[in-house]
């Protein structure tokens, strides 16, 4: 009893951290409708800042609290400024373009602290006052746990007023609701939404300050903390602040419980291989029982698209299939034209263009956007490494192993998503890649854990490295050529329809849930397809090939392309793998040119390359 | 009398689709002006193109003798142009009062000032709802609210969308005593309607709008007296 009562003390000091950064991210959805993927980033400078202001100033009481709130206003004033300076100019750009923009941010931010803080993890300060531990009912319990458990509530309690007794916290709420018509009654919704990222980027910072006592600062922190915060302010409900709070909480002491319990078994599995999994898991289930999150409001659909419209798609026509066999015959002769290096390059830029085509056909075609595809590139990976290594199978019969895996993982996954639209689908499917995640990572017999399976070689007849080539590629060919064929089919046009106009389809006599379930399926297939030719060209599989940042790559990919056009992935795909290559063998400081090139892109392009073609024919059209 | 609204070869379009035609509209300071047409005619598209809220909009807007044609919507508020679009558009999660506050803009010269009170005494059915939510009063109710926010930007332009419809009789009749208060206030006001009786009872002028281009201007008088005009555009 007492043991429970120690456990739970510590999962609630453990939630307010949590609170505090999803806080800040629910605000910024609200009101701006941004996923913030840089979030867990201003997490990170949060701490990194606060352990140098601190470590300036002396760890006495005004140092270290000087420390957290300097630290808590520069990031806020970094968030305010990267809305002014490039989201400010987006905001018109399709859906999911400012995500793209934060996530350049996290390339560059990680960056600039392994620049400023070099790569060892600082340790955080102590809290002055707050050391130490105290009895309460006899157990004892970290002082510093009960200063958290305490500083959330007034966090909240700050906010509500923030919220309910200023005017701009009224106009906030008001342009949640309705941005144009808090515009028409002339208030200036750019300083508003400045103000809505000065704060929500304050909260991430001061979540990564506070959290210093018990915990450091590192550079891995950023990405590790978003999947958490995306599940929290999901089954809180988007927009929600109390919803985050109270997800937190519900998060927070399920992990505590499994991690404190670790030893415990259920079925043959350990309570700690299910800590990761655990809390994926309870968004599914919250999810399925409330697709609003616990206190989000259901997403009003709305007419006012923002933006033109995009180009639909389009069949080949004589320019395309020209240009299509030039590019087929130019991939033919490659070989002769460059040297090996670059022929894997090549390869690899291939097998993700083939990963993003089968991301396009789920988003353009069937309008199901996905945050976490790399969930079905890694199970066909794994798909592989599995059959590899637990059977000693062959490439040729290991390579079905990988859509095998892939398209049994989408079946199940797709069941949950597809029940779902919007961004909380994108959250869900982002969710269940994390889950996929923690299974590679925490199930050590099986997967090799964070080592992954090593010596996945093709057989001697691929090994070369122009036969793996040739190999890979007519796959890839071959499974694009198929996509394509699907986007056209009488199937593509229904799911096409039903993506458009879900109740008309509906009134059809068209099953849009299940239309939406295939091709689920079928673009975890591809992606699997993708991903097995993935791990025989790299010769091993990691949890890598799941993880958040090849899915946002996934995403980067399409939306450079274009989400509308077929041959968008093409060039989206091979030129962001080609440049990601030769980057990284370029510079140590290749995220943030490759971060910096995004957000250039989307600033100077802010409808996209397919985007940016299309009006550029139109001009040359109409000024013939 | 000097022009207080002005719209020159106004054409506004719906992604492709050209809704509005080469409009031209004058609204003289104090006039109550109709812009009357069937539904779908444009009316909504005119008002919302003045304001600045549409995408695609040509042609040259003046406001108070200042080119607003560049402007963006909240500029063209804080220079005294109010707008009460024909939904309401009530924030529904926030109070009366609140609804209130976040139209608040600061006093203006030549325009009347508006405060909670008097607002309440203009509407008194709002009066008793102060901390009420937005999304739990009645159709009038919003339309009071909605015509009360704007005010307390202290317009001196008003532009009201269909304020009647979907009204009951009742609150009909009290909408006609409000407006023709707020035009005793000096008001200009820019009235659309389908409903040609309650605009007859308001405006001093007329426009007619059709598919997007407007077929008649002139006194609500000559347009009452002219049966085949009425018949030809307004009637259901
Ligand atoms: N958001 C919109 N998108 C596309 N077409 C629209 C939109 N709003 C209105 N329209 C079209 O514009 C025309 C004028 O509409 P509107 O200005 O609302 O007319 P009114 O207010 O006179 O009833 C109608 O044909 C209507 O279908
Ligand atoms: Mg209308």
């Amino acid at each position: 009893m007492d043991l429970l009562l120690q456990q739970l003390l510590t999962g609630v000091a453990s939630a307010s951290g949590l609170f505090l950064v999803a806080s800040g991210l629910t605000i910024i959805f609200g009101v701006t409708r941004i996923v913030n993927f840089a979030h867990g980033s201003l997490y990170m400078l949060g701490a990194y800042l606060a352990v140098s202001l601190i470590d300036l100033f002396g760890g006495g009481h005004l140092g270290f609290w000087g420390g957290v709130i300097l630290a808590m206003l520069a990031v806020g004033l970094i968030g305010a400024l990267f809305e002014i300076t490039v989201l400010r100019r987006i905001y018109q750009a399709p859906e999911l373009f400012q995500l793209l923009a934060t996530f350049g941010l996290v390339l560059v931010v990680q960056d600039v602290t392994l620049l400023i803080w070099g790569p060892q993890d600082l340790l955080g300060p102590r809290a002055p006052g707050l050391t130490g531990a105290t009895q309460i009912f006899g157990l004892r319990v970290p002082v510093y746990d009960l200063f958290l458990i305490a500083f959330a509530p007034l966090v909240l309690l700050v906010l509500w007023l923030l919220f309910n007794r200023t005017r701009w916290g009224i106009l906030i709420r008001a342009a949640t609701q309705d941005q144009q018509m808090v515009t028409a009654l002339g208030v200036n919704q750019k300083w508003l939404f400045t103000g809505v990222f000065f704060l929500g980027a304050a909260l991430a910072g001061l979540g990564g300050a506070i959290q210093l006592p018990k915990g450091d600062a590192n550079l891995h922190m950023d990405l590790q903390l978003i999947a958490a915060v995306f599940v929290v302010v999901v089954v809180g409900g988007m927009g929600s602040i109390l919803g985050a709070y109270l997800a937190a909480l519900l998060i927070s002491l399920i992990r505590v419980l499994l991690i404190t319990n670790a030893q415990l078994t259920f079925g043959g599995i350990a309570a700690w291989q299910m800590e990761l999994v655990s809390m994926f898991l309870v968004m599914a289930l919250v999810l399925i029982a409330r697709p609003w999150g616990l206190l989000g409001r259901r997403e009003v659909a709305s007419d006012q698209r923002s933006g033109t419209p995009e180009p639909r798609l389009r069949p080949a026509d004589a320019t395309l299939r020209i240009a299509g066999g030039l590019l087929l015959v130019v991939l033919l002769g490659l070989p002769w034209i460059v040297g090996s290096y670059f022929l894997s390059v090549a390869t690899e830029a291939l097998i993700f263009v083939l990963f993003a085509a089968s991301l396009q056909f789920l988003m353009g075609v069937g309008g199901i956007i996905s945050f976490g595809h790399a969930a079905y590139f890694g199970l066909g990976a794994y798909g592989v490494g599995l059959a590899v290594r637990h059977w000693g199978m062959s490439m040729e019969v290991a390579l079905l192993a990988a859509p095998l895996l892939a398209g049994v993982g989408a079946l199940v996954f797709g069941w949950f998503c597809v029940r779902l639209s919007g961004v909380y689908l994108a959250m869900l499917t982002l969710a269940f890649a994390q889950i996929a995640w923690s299974i590679a990572f925490q199930w050590i017999d099986l997967t090799g854990g964070d080592n992954g399976i090593i010596g996945i070689w093709p057989p001697d007849w691929a090994s070369s490295v122009t036969n793996f080539y040739y190999l890979a590629g007519a796959i890839c060919v071959i499974g694009l050529l198929c996509l394509r064929h699907l986007a056209f089919s009488p199937f593509g046009y229904t799911l096409r329809a039903g993506r458009d106009s879900p109740l008309r389809a509906d009134a059809l006599g068209i099953d849009v849930r299940q239309h939406r379930w295939f091709a689920f399926v079928l673009a975890g297939v591809f992606a699997g397809i993708a991903g097995g030719l993935f791990a025989y060209l790299k010769g091993s599989v990691s949890p890598e090939t799941l993880s958040i940042s090849l899915s946002i790559d996934a995403l980067v990919m399409v939306l450079l392309g274009g989400v509308q056009t077929l041959t968008g992935p093409i060039f989206g795909g091979a030129l962001y793998s080609v440049l990601k290559n030769e980057l990284i063998s370029l510079t140590n400081y290749w995220r943030s040119i490759l971060g910096l090139i995004i957000v250039l892109l989307v600033v100077l392009f802010p409808q996209g390359l397919a985007g940016a073609a299309e009006s550029l024919r139109g001009r040359l059209g109409t000024s013939r | 009398m000097s022009a207080m609204l002005e719209v020159e070869a106004l054409d506004a379009f719906y992604g492709r689709a050209q809704v509005l035609y080469g409009l031209e509209l004058r609204v003289q300071k104090g006039e109550v002006v109709a812009l009357v047409g069937r539904n779908g005619a444009g009316k909504s598209t005119t008002m919302k193109a003045v304001m600045g809220l549409l995408a695609r909009v040509q042609g040259r807007r003046f406001f108070a003798g200042q080119d607003i044609s560049k402007w963006s919507p909240h500029s063209i508020a804080r220079a005294g142009l109010g707008y009460v679009p024909e939904e309401r558009r009530i924030f529904t999660e926030l109070t009366v009062e609140e609804n209130l506050e976040v139209g608040r803009q600061p006093q203006r010269a030549g325009a009347p000032c508006w405060t909670p009170e008097r607002l309440f005494e203009l509407f008194p059915n709002l009066a008793e709802l102060r901390r009420r939510p937005g999304g739990q009063m009645s159709g009038g109710e919003q339309q009071m609210l909605s015509i009360a926010r704007t005010l307390m930007g202290n317009p001196s332009t008003i532009l009201l969308d269909e304020p009647s419809e979907g009204l009951a009789p009742v609150i009909v009749e009290q909408m006609a005593q409000t407006i023709n208060a707020l035009k005793d206030e000096g008001l200009t006001v820019l009235l659309s309607e389908q409903n040609l009786g309650f605009a007859a009872a308001l405006a001093d002028r007329a426009y007619v709008i059709e598919s997007g281009h407007i077929r008649f201007d002139g006194s609500m008088q000559s347009l009452l007296e002219d049966e085949d005009l009425r018949q030809q555009h307004l009637s259901l």
